[in-house]
């Protein structure tokens, strides 16, 4: 178990920093959805993938 | 949902459980200061004769600050910060603000039953569980309520992303559903003993040593998702929020998410070392205790960092003295949790005060000093009024930093005290102490910590007046504050 939850802490974390270097996801972006966070303000919303032009710059 | 420009989020429902919040806050407050005076001075046990004792307040005391104060505290700040990072208003789904409402009124009716009959000693006499078998019916509505609005906001967001304050809230949700249900399986004993029963009494329907399991499965659980898990997502909304910094890094936040979900649902049979529960169970236990460590301090770490190159707001602006001073409480106590869940640490620590002192340090620093940071935080916002005097809430954060560690220290050296005389032995092998003897000299530090609540309860009467004026004749505020909150 103890393994278990080892192995998969250190692939989430793999995972969280080459979704990012793909650019397939920006998570730190998502910490403005708490500053800017007024009703008709442009959502961050970065669950889609970043634009093609982005991800082309970060390859 | 509709697009409309005028449109506002709607806090009726958060202010209705600011209310409570600080109506429960500071009734719950009072009493556990009245019961650690009675530890301290006993005849003040026989004040308003059965209702005033001990046996009848401790568990009034417990059930008003978690139930009454924190778990208003958690919904008043979800009904605020999830409009905002879902940015979704209230008012755009009458369904969801029916619910809302409706739940605060059922939330209204329990509560107050909570309180009248534990006060009449109608209890399960199960700890943070003592709600007879009809409340937890109601509880269980409410949950379910409380679910429908949160998915509900989420269904309509116009945030496709959700925040981390919200991940926060929703296994808070759905930890308690879980762990509530499982633990409150109970009987009446009207229908197992028949005349001799009662309808309003019930047993547990396991017994003895799985009883037990079952009991601090949700007894741990209820520090992890109503102390815990809600009140980081509070910090992870309101410290950004006010300082104006974006968390310092979101991927950490997640990372510590998923660990403390991960960890802390196994932590719970700390409770029982030494006991007659299995002893790889007691090890698994201590082991996922100590692992425990790692993801909270992810978190708090992590909100000390966002104020990295900001650190004179420290000095500037009390709400963010709160703050900081809460994540440094929370980093405080799961460090001392998992030192006294090492199984030969727990065989000093263990009935002792240090245990209470353990909790208190957590409760009053972490989760009090945040909720109370929340609401002030929300009410310029929700009032549309400046916070009524910054000179109160400073002189109320020293007041009640004073509080916590004249709590904190006196029960550190009773309860060490308290284990070292329980396992002294002569030359012979025979106890050194009886259990008076341990009495006589705690008696100082009972004091002490009787004055701790009475500092504390004072700073909380504070915070309750400094809110009251802020509602009802502070000075009217044009337009929202961004960031910091105003306050004259």
């Amino acid at each position: 178990m103890t393994i278990f939850l080892v192995v998969m802490l250190y692939w989430y974390i793999v995972y969280l920093y080459r979704s990012e270097k793909k650019g397939e996801k920006d998570y730190e972006k998502l910490g403005k959805i708490a500053l800017d966070d007024e009703l008709d303000s442009t959502p961050v919303n970065t669950s889609d993938p970043l634009p093609t032009d982005n991800k082309e710059q970060n390859k | 949902m509709q697009s409309n420009a005028a449109l506002e989020y709607d806090y009726s429902v958060a202010k209705l459980y600011t209310y409570t919040a600080i109506l429960f806050g500071f009734v719950g407050m009072l009493i556990g200061t009245l019961i650690a005076a009675q530890l301290a001075f006993p005849e003040l046990n026989y004040l308003f004769g059965e209702y005033g004792t001990f046996s009848r307040l401790r568990p009034l005391h417990t059930n008003v600050v978690i139930y009454g104060f924190t778990v208003s505290g958690i919904f008043a700040t979800f009904y605020y910060a999830a409009q905002r990072v879902l940015k979704v208003s209230m008012a755009e789904s009458k369904f969801i603000m029916f619910v809302g409402k409706l739940q605060f009124a059922l939330y209204l009716i329990a509560a107050t039953a909570m309180v009248v009959t534990e006060l009449m000693g109608i209890t399960q006499s199960k700890e943070y569980a003592q709600m007879e078998w009809p409340l937890d019916l109601l509880i269980v509505v409410i949950w379910v309520l409380w679910g429908v609005a949160m998915f509900g906001l989420i269904g309509i967001r116009r945030e496709k992303a959700l925040y981390i304050s919200m991940w926060y809230f929703i296994a808070c949700f759905l930890g308690v559903a879980m762990l509530y249900l499982f633990n409150n399986m109970a009987v009446p004993t009207y229908f197992t003993s028949g005349s001799l029963g009662s309808i309003m009494h019930s047993v547990s329907m396991y017994s003895g040593t799985n009883d037990a399991l079952v009991q601090w499965w949700w007894g741990h659980n209820a520090v992890a998702f109503v102390f815990t898990v809600p009140i980081v997502g509070m910090i992870y909304y309101f410290l950004p929020k006010e300082s104006g910094q974006a968390v310092y890094s979101y991927k950490l936040s997640l990372l510590s998410f998923w660990g403390l979900m991960f960890v802390y649902l196994w932590a719970g049979s700390h409770h029982l070392l030494w006991s007659t529960v299995p002893d790889w169970m007691q090890t698994m236990g201590s082991v996922f205790s100590v692992v425990l460590i790692l993801p909270s301090w992810g978190s708090a770490i992590n909100m000390l960092l966002t104020m990295k190159g900001e650190w004179n707001q420290l000095t500037e602006n009390p709400l963010i003295k709160f703050m900081v001073l809460a994540s440094t409480f929370y980093m405080l106590s799961t460090l001392e949790g998992p030192i006294q869940a090492i199984k030969s640490v727990n065989a000093i620590a263990h009935f002792t005060d240090w245990i209470p002192g353990h909790v208190h340090d957590g409760v009053l620093g972490w989760v009090a000093f945040m909720i109370m940071a929340g609401l002030f935080h929300m009410a310029p916002r929700m009032f549309k009024r400046e916070i009524y005097s910054k000179k109160l809430v400073e002189a109320q954060f020293w007041i009640q930093t004073t509080a916590v560690v004249l709590y904190f220290t006196s029960m550190w050296i009773a309860g060490i005290t308290q284990g070292m005389m329980w396992r002294a032995v002569d030359e012979y092998g025979n106890l050194m102490y009886s259990f008076i003897d341990t009495v006589t000299v705690l008696h100082p530090y009972y004091a002490i910590r009787a004055l701790a609540g009475v500092l504390y309860v004072t700073g909380f009467a504070m915070f309750a007046y400094n809110m009251i004026k802020t509602m009802t004749s502070s000075r009217e505020l044009s337009e929202e504050p961004q960031f910091r909150s105003p306050m004259a």
